[in-house]
Order: structure tokens, then sequence, then C-alpha cells
């Protein structure tokens, strides 16, 4: 990570800055969706620890700069339209 | 200038109508002797409609310093009192404020610490929190410490500085003893002092910032270095606020001050009010022949060595007088001063004397042992006892 | 995602663990609540996961300064706040975990209540110090194994009952207290409404079930805040105006379902007997019927 210069008091002027760090690597399974099932609850978006779910026109889809894997969105999923699948590196 | 009415108040009143002046916002405070008439005369000002202000009557000093940075990271011009536990107990949020560079001022009625439970003049208390970032001020009189308040204001919120401050007078000697004191004129003062507007940030949501981060290893060291510096460079600052306030005020100010050092041999080093004491038995031993002088400390952070080795490191002893004891050591201030002397050829022999413990009286006749001691070890050559405490009762030594 | 909610307050990137309750929690709390907010965290996971210098995860201005005192600093901005002339308008609130709120942060926030300051506090209850390692907390529930309270042949693990921190907080005669989990979002988001909207001091205890700790599946987080309720470990209510001897219970389960389905996906339960199940049901039962169900 780039380091940036100090500010007095350690006072961190740059609100949501954490957006810069990447969590998607920690994930060892990855979500997808069936757009054709997905009905737009936004249970998945509600239930999201990361804010990784995101709403699309007709469905959702996911951040996987942010999604950690952990499973939430497929298992809250009230139509079975999101799947867990290992994640290949 | 306006006129500074002549005022006969205790020491608490003091730093009371000193806050007072600098008009501040929002004073968190707990109540602990001997500090206790603080908060109590800044709620009268309050309840009377002469300082538009909040007081936070809270339920701990922990709570006290908590408020004290909440309210400071918004932008709020924020003192408080305390002493002793009190101190003891905000301990941890004393190097909190400071970290986070809020100029939060603290009257203190320097008291000791428990165990025994004792309620009377010391420095332990203020002494403990050395290390916590603040800057430190100790008044010899009433008027030092009303002073002294307006002081710290102007320093602790300059922008070269940015760093909390506290004002130390001593437990019941001045808390609770009434002297006459010169009140500078509000408007004077409204002058010297401009409102408060945080050069560094505040909490808005206007511009959303994030206070007391999590400071890994990557950082940690650069932020502690750039705090440390602040401090560092305070002196210059601190000089040219006494020279101004001086300048407006008619009252001289010095980081220490010396009294007839010029061609002394040995001087004696005090902190407090045991210093009128201290002078009062330099004139006497002058009066007899001896080259004796005296050395007052008002700040102790950031401690002056620079003057000190101006004014002592032509003589030949240095007395140390600490109202505070490192067990394991001896007196903070000269465990200090011996510091600054390390790398220096020319230095004096130096020998530390605990006093005043608790509140234990000290008199002139014991300044007069510490410079006959001194001088016994200045014509030896060497000091066979570095650590000696004073006005001892051997009658209840166990 | 509602229409006000266009910007999410709770940045992504922050460093809670994968499943992690409080961070469904914080999504939710802190877009209800808006950019006019100020907050104070104490330490905890939520302050190391979301404010590592130099990014933060905090789209509104945020103080962390200690473990014990969110709720005094948070009265000290509100006092500051009201002195200086502002509006009113502005959102204080004060997070902290069930550490920081039902045990070293406790005396903090009963003064904060006592003085009647205009702050919402929100507990996030993992029901351990998980940001230390899992140990023992006062909201510890009896028969969890923590790394204090481990069970073992002579222990069953923690040996007492959670302590009823809304209930007390509700004893202070605050204009609102409620109980809240991360499985009813619309719930949740209806009492951080209400909590803010409230004259004076309020308190949202919020159920965040925490895998690292509780040692469950990642993706159970959510179930198992669900079957908290469904089997009356934790009951939803909501108390206004210091009302607390007419507590409105704000979700009823229909059938109760018992107990060990809620305990058996958690390994921290894991060595509890059918018979510390049936003693822990009964408990259970007790409990309901004071709240009347």
């Amino acid at each position: 990570m780039t380091k940036v210069k100090i500010t007095i008091g350690g006072i961190n002027k740059d609100a949501g800055s954490s957006k810069e760090y990447k969590t998607g690597g920690w994930r060892t399974m990855k979500p997808e969706v069936d757009v054709e099932k997905c009905i737009q609850c936004l249970k998945c978006f509600d239930y999201c620890p990361d804010g990784a779910v995101k709403k699309t026109d007709d469905a959702i889809e996911f951040d996987l700069d942010y999604c950690k894997g952990c499973g939430i969105c497929a298992k809250e999923c009230p139509v079975k339209a999101i799947v867990m699948k290992v994640e290949e590196k | 200038m306006g006129e500074q009415k002549g005022l006969t108040i205790q020491g608490n009143m003091a730093t009371a109508l000193g806050a007072k002046l600098c008009r501040p916002d929002v004073i968190p405070a707990y109540p602990i002797t001997p500090s206790t008439l603080f908060p109590e005369k800044i709620s009268e000002y309050i309840a009377d409609g002469e300082l538009d202000a909040s007081m936070i009557r809270v339920e701990s000093e922990h709570s006290a310093m908590s408020a004290c940075i909440g309210a400071s990271s918004i932008g709020a011009r924020t003192c408080t009192a305390s002493a002793s536990q009190g101190i003891a107990l905000m301990h941890e949020m004393l190097f909190i404020a400071s970290g986070m560079r809020l100029p939060i001022v603290m009257a203190v009625g320097n008291r000791a610490l428990s165990a025994p439970i004792n309620i009377w003049a010391d420095h332990q208390d203020t002494i403990a929190s050395r290390d916590s970032g603040w800057l430190q001020f100790y008044a010899e009189k009433n008027q030092e410490g009303l002073d002294l308040m307006i002081l710290a204001f102007k320093i602790a919120e300059d922008e070269r500085v940015l760093l909390p401050a506290m004002v130390g007078i001593d437990g019941f000697v001045l808390t609770h003893t009434v002297e006459g004191v010169k009140v500078p004129a509000q408007e004077d003062v409204d002058e010297f002092l401009p409102p408060y507007e945080p050069p560094h940030g505040k909490l808005d949501p206007k511009e959303p910032m994030t206070f007391g981060s999590l400071g890994t290893p990557e950082y940690y060291q650069e932020l502690k270095y750039d705090q440390v510096e602040a401090m560092d460079k305070s002196p210059e600052v601190i000089d040219e606020i006494f020279e101004e306030f001086e300048k407006e005020f008619g009252r001289e100010y010095n980081r220490i001050t010396p009294y007839k050092c010029d061609d002394a041999e040995i001087i004696l080093l005090t902190m407090g009010s045991m210093t009128g004491t201290a002078r009062a038995a330099v004139d006497e031993m002058r009066e007899d022949g001896e080259k004796v002088g005296l050395a007052k400390l008002t700040v102790f952070r950031p401690f002056p060595g620079d003057l000190l080795k101006e004014i002592a490191g032509d003589a030949k002893g240095l007395a140390v007088v600490d109202r505070n004891i490192s067990p394991g050591f001896g007196g903070a201030v000269f465990a200090e001063s011996a510091g600054i002397f390390i790398n220096e050829k020319k230095k004096p022999l130096m020998k530390n004397f605990i006093v005043g413990l608790g509140g234990r009286e000290i008199f002139k006749k014991n300044f007069k042992e510490m410079y006959k001691k001194t001088k016994k070890s200045v014509e030896k050559g060497s000091v066979d006892k570095m650590v000696e405490w004073i006005n001892m009762d051997e009658k209840v030594m166990r | 995602m509602s229409e006000k909610e266009d910007k999410e307050m709770f940045a992504s990137g922050h460093r809670m663990c994968a499943g992690c309750g409080e961070g469904i929690a914080m999504r939710t709390i802190l877009n209800e609540a808006g950019p006019n907010t100020i907050a104070t965290v104490a330490t905890g996971c939520l302050e190391v996961t979301t404010t590592a210098y130099p990014q933060t995860s905090w789209e509104i201005p945020l103080i962390h300064s200690a473990f014990e005192n969110a709720a005094s600093v948070a009265s000290g901005i509100e006092v500051a706040l009201k002195q200086m002339d502002k509006k009113g308008e502005t959102n204080i609130m004060s997070f902290a975990g069930d550490g920081g709120t039902f045990d070293i942060g406790f005396q903090a926030l009963s003064g904060m209540f006592e003085r009647k300051h205009n702050v919402t506090h929100i507990c996030l209850d993992n029901e351990a110090y998980m940001n230390t390692g899992i140990q023992r907390c006062s909201s510890t529930p009896y028969g969890a194994s923590t790394t204090t309270s481990p069970a073992g042949k002579f222990s069953i693990g923690e040996d007492r009952p959670k302590k009823p921190l809304a209930r007390i907080s509700a004893a202070h005669d605050i204009p609102y207290v409620a109980t809240a989990t991360i499985a009813h979002i619309k719930d949740l988001k209806k009492k951080v409404r209400k909590a803010l909207d409230a004259d004076g001091p309020a308190l949202v205890h919020v159920f965040a079930p925490c895998p690292t700790g509780w040692r469950h599946a990642s993706n159970d987080s959510v179930e198992l805040a669900r079957l908290a309720v469904e089997t009356g470990v934790f009951v939803l209510w909501e108390a206004e105006d210091g009302e607390i001897c007419d507590l409105n219970i704000t979700h009823k389960p229909k059938e109760r379902k018992p107990v060990g389905e809620y305990l058996k996906k958690q390994r921290r339960f894991a060595h509890l007997t059918e018979e510390h199940i049936e003693k822990i049901q009964k408990e259970i039962d007790e409990k309901c019927e004071q709240y009347g169900f």
C-alpha cells in the first residue's frame, strides 16, 4: 500500500478511504447470481456485511473487490438465486 | 489597556477567574479536594450569567477528560480541574488528548497520591503524568495561577503547539489560601486570546474526519515524533507569548526565573509555592554573606534545560528540591536536571532533596539545611548521598 | 436500498471477519442515521477494523479515544454542539461492543443516561471480548465456552446468566430503549430512527453474531440472530419514556423453537449435554413467561 504523509494528531480527513483496501482477496468461495431467478428483494443487499452487493436494473451484482465470500447472501436468498462456488485463483 | 482590578481571593478562585476570562465553551468537571472550588466557581459564573458556557457534571474524572476530548474535538474551548486521584483516574485520557492534539486546559490543585490517602500539597499527581504529552506549568502564588490559565490557553491553542496544558497550584497552600491578585480586564484578555478555531481539523458533518485512528507500526512512530516535536519546539512559542503577556499585562513570566544567581556558587532549584519560602531563606543567607541563588521552575514540560544550563552552568552546586518522588531513583526535577547536564564539561555538583510530601511544611531553615549540605559536598568535591529527605520526624520513624 | 440511502455511510474495505454481524448492523444503522451524524466509538473490533490509519470506513465524523468512554466523549460533543449555537439537528451517536457497554463502559453510559444527553448509544453485542480473543464478558450467556470461561471437566463454560443490559438501561427512565438483531433489518432501522428522534438518551442493543467467537459457519450469522429470537434466547422489545413495566414486545415468535436448534449451530456450546440444554430451555421458558409469551 502506498504510504501517505501524516497529519497533525493523526486526523484522517479522507472519509470512506477504506474503499482503497480490497478485501476480495480473502475469499475462498465466490457468490454467483442467477439473474433469471432474482426477484430483487434485496435481502442480500441488507445482509451483506461488506457492502458488496449492488443493485442493477434487473437483478443484483457482486462487487468482488470487497466480497469476503461469507455466503450469507446465498443462505438468505428466499428464491435460491445465489450459489457459492469455489474461488478459482 | 483596561484597568486591572485588585481582588483578594483563594487560589482556586484565581484559576477559575483566569479560566472565565478565557471564555471557555465547555467545562466538564468532577469535584475533588483540593480543586473543588474551581468547578463551584465556574458553576456560579454560569448560574449568575457572568459566563456563557456549559458545565458537564460528569460521573468521574475519567469521563471529565473524555468529555473534554469530545468537546474539544468539535472545536470548543474546553477546560476542567482536578487533582491527585482524579488525575490518576484520567491518566489514560491525558495521553489521548495530547495524541489527538487537543488544546484542553486543566487547573490542578496539586495533591499527594494514595496510599495513605492524603489531601495536602504535593506534586506527585502531575509529575506522575509527566509523560502524558501535556505542557505543565506550576504557580508560586495565586496571581501566577490566574495568569498561567490565560497563558496556558494561548500557548496550547497556538497552531505551532496544539497540545493540552495543565496549570498546577499547590493544594491548600495556594488553592485555599487568600492572596491579592490583579485581574486583567475582559476586553484585554479577549484581545490577547482570540476565539479558538482548530487549525488541524474538527468533527463536523460538512467535512467528515476520523479522529483517533488505529496507528499501525507503519505510522505510529512518525505520529508520535510529530507530537513530540511540537512539544520540543514549544519553548520558542512559550517565550514569545510570555513576552507578549508582559507587554500587555505588565507581569513577567519565564520558564525558569533566576533570583540572585549571577554570582551564586550554590543554586536552589524549586517549583511551586515553596519558592516564596526559599526566596526568603536565600535573602537571609545572602545577608550572612553566603553566595546562594534561587531558580524557580514555572514550566516543567517542556523542561527548560537550555535556561537551566545558562543559570546554573557556572555554579558549583545545584540543590534540586523536589516535592515528588520516583521510588527507586529520586525526584523528577532532579532526574531531568541531571540529564540536562550529562554532556556538559562544566556543570555543578548536584544534590536532590525530597521535601513537603503530603503537605509536610517546608521552612526557611530547611532550605538553609539543603544549602549547607550542598556546600559541604562542593567543598568535599563529591556527593555522598545523592537523594536526601528533608524535615523528617525521626521520632516516628520505625 | 431506499432512495435516501444512495450513499453508503459505512464504507467497504473494512477488516471485519467474513460474515461479521457487526458489519450488517453498522451498514444498516449508519445508512439510517445519514450524513448529519457525529459518532464516537469505543475501542474494540469495530474500531480496529474500520480506522487503520490512513484509512477509515466512516463517511461521517468519528472519534475514537478509549475503551470505556464512548458515552462520555459523546456527552462532551453533545453539550459543545448545543453551547456553540448549533441547531441540534445533528445526530450524536456512541458505538461500543458488549464489553464497552455492559462492563468497562457501563459507568460512562449510566452517566450519559442520567444527565439526559441527546445521544443514541448503540451496543453491538457479540457476547464476549472478541477483539482480544473471545474472553468472557457479563454479556456472555450461560454455558458458552470462551477463552476465560473454557468448558472442561470441572466447568460448563460461562456459569452466569447474561446481564440484562437493556432493562437496566430502561430503568434510567430514558426516552427510548430497544433490543434488535441483524436478522430483523426493518425492525432495526425503525428502532434506530426512534432512538435518534427521541428527545434525550436512547439505547439500541443490537444482537450481532460473531462467526469467529461463536465458532459457527460464516453464512449462519443472520440465521443465528433469527433463531435467537425464534427460540426466545433474545427477546425483541422496546420501552418508551421509561415504561419498563410495560415493555412493547416487537416480535413474538408464533411458536417458540427449541433452544437446541440455536445452540447446536455454535461450537461455543458444543460441550453442552442434553441435560444442560434442558436446563437452559427451562430458564428460557421462565424468562419468556416474564415477558408474557
